[in-house]
């Protein structure tokens, strides 16, 4: 316990007699550290609007033939809802699914009393628990005497994960490369803290210091860089991206009809992840800072 | 308590120390002396670790240094003080701070400092100056802190590099008395100088070395003329 006050109290010390490079380097850091919640913000709504349109689009429409009765239909619907992964289904008739397509069309709905006939089937619209499950009921269903087709919107998801996949791939890859390049900041400015105290970290190894001795309180200091990075760039995305979220949530909303992550929501744990990674640079860069110094 | 046996450390081409075998006994005082780059900080730098041999074998204490792995060094440090001629205080520590160090380095608690600390202090002659920071002492003073913080931790040996290189004679007189009185309490020491008149006066063991060689290891005199009695550079390579 009084090793950790003493590490701090040296911490806050070094910093002190270091100002310009300590803010240079939390500079530096929160720049990376913004630069790495756009991209966070960026993945976390496309995430969110992947799950959307999964949901919307967990339905498999099966399309039973012409020649198919009400008893026939029944039978269908009970041989689908006792396949594995269906949640629940629901008959449709060609002439409720018009009405649906005329409300679709809105303004133009119109044109579709020009039809004599109905040319649409009777369907019966399968639930299912997840996509896997999907696949499963979309090949099933086809195998059933009196479905004429079935259809789901698989390639769309398909897409979609896809893009999310990629996203998150590309966000990984420049966050890799950021956080190398915060380690260095870092290491850089404490090896300045670890010249200006290089007799005395002689003189400690000398009388029979530890490394982890020496080290603790340039570790803390690389910490305390680190977090006060981190909570600074949380704070600065909190604030724009709750702005954005203000001006164009609705109109997001009206248009993809999916909401934005909400900006509460996403700060509580971006702090937590800015933290983590912020406190993992600091502490890596003060290592890597004394490496040399540490050998004998 | 401190053995070389045929050691030898070369820097690249030179030859830091070559075949040397020594033994220096629990309780003895020793002055190593011989013209500068002669190997004399090399030797102590080999027994603190701070440089490994390439052949040969090291026994100080119980350790095998030769054999020591990195994370042991710490440990074998505890067990050797040791005094530079440039003394080595932190300057924005006072007094009690640069010797409480030592002590915090092994974890003691601050009761134990509080109490050790002035003890010593006293030991030396420098009770008085406790709240004192080092620029505000004397040269000899400086010393005697210095020396305070090494034989804080009741070290077996306690290694002096030219401990008086710095301080007028009278002021050098003081600290080798000093040094006599931790060497009877049974603490090895080890001390290089330059100093003809201090190893003429004090009749210990004498163990010269040249070019990298023991070339003299008995009791009496320095051996060399004033003439040769060349000011070694403080080292500074930390």
């Amino acid at each position: 316990m009084i090793r950790l006050f003493y590490n701090i109290k040296q911490a806050i010390l070094q910093i002190g007699r270091n100002k310009g490079m300590a803010l240079a380097s939390i500079f530096a850091i929160t720049a990376m550290m913004l630069i790495l919640g756009m991209f966070f913000v960026i993945v976390v709504n496309v995430n969110l609007f992947t799950e959307m349109v999964k949901q919307d689009y967990d339905t498999v429409e099966v399309y039973l033939m012409d020649s198919t009765d009400t008893k026939q239909a029944q039978t269908i619907m009970d041989t689908l809802e006792n396949i594995n992964g269906v949640n629940k289904v629901q008959y449709r008739t060609k002439d409720q699914a018009l009405e649906i397509l005329k409300e679709r069309w809105g303004e133009s709905g119109y044109l579709l009393d020009s039809l004599g006939d109905n040319p649409l089937p009777n369907s019966v619209l399968v639930k299912v628990d997840n996509l896997s499950a999907a696949n499963r009921v979309n090949s099933a269903a086809g195998k059933i005497a009196g479905v004429e087709s079935t259809k789901y919107y698989k390639e769309t998801v398909d897409k979609l994960t896809r893009v999310t996949n990629f996203m998150a791939i590309a966000a990984m890859v420049i966050m890799l490369f950021l956080i190398i390049v915060s380690i260095v900041v870092v290491a850089n400015t404490i090896r300045l803290t670890v010249f200006a105290r290089a007799r005395e970290i002689s003189i400690m190894k000398y009388v029979g210091a530890t490394n982890w001795f020496v080290r603790g309180p340039f570790l803390v200091e690389g910490i305390i860089i680190g977090a006060v990075s981190s909570l600074i760039a949380a704070g600065v995305t909190y604030l724009f991206y709750g702005r954005i979220v203000d001006a164009i949530g609705v109109k997001v909303m009206t248009i993809l009809s999916s909401p934005l992550v909400p900006a509460g929501y996403l700060a509580s744990n971006l702090v937590i992840i800015f933290l983590a990674l912020g406190v993992g640079i600091g502490s890596t860069g003060s290592i890597i800072s004394m490496r040399k110094f540490l050998d004998k | 308590m401190i053995t070389f046996t045929n050691v030898t450390k070369m820097y690249g081409e030179n030859v830091g120390l070559e075949n040397a075998s020594v033994n220096i006994e629990n309780g003895d005082f020793v002055f190593l002396v011989g013209p500068s780059g002669a190997g004399k900080s090399t030797f102590i730098k080999l027994i603190l670790k701070e440089l490994d041999a390439d052949a040969g074998k090291i026994q100080v204490g119980e350790y095998d240094v030769t054999n020591l792995s990195n994370r042991q060094i710490p440990q074998l440090r505890r067990k050797i003080g040791i005094v530079f001629q440039d003394f080595r205080l932190l300057p924005k520590k006072t007094v009690f701070e640069n010797v409480a160090f030592a002590m915090e380095i092994m974890h003691k608690s601050r009761r134990q400092i509080r109490k050790r600390v002035p003890q010593v202090l006293t030991l030396v002659g420098i009770g008085d100056k406790a709240k004192r920071y080092p620029q505000e002492l004397s040269a000899g003073e400086q010393q005697r802190v210095a020396i305070a913080r090494a034989i804080i931790n009741n070290p077996k040996v306690l290694i002096a590099d030219e401990p008086t290189g710095n301080l007028d004679p009278d002021t050098a007189t003081g600290i080798m008395q000093l040094l006599d009185e931790i060497n009877e309490t049974g603490t090895t020491i080890v001390m290089v100088t330059h100093a003809k008149d201090i190893v003429d006066r004090m009749n210990k063991r004498v163990i010269a070395i040249e070019s990298g060689h023991i070339v003299r290891d008995d009791y009496g005199q320095y051996g060399y003329d004033e003439d040769d009695d060349y000011r070694e550079e403080v080292f500074t390579d930390d």
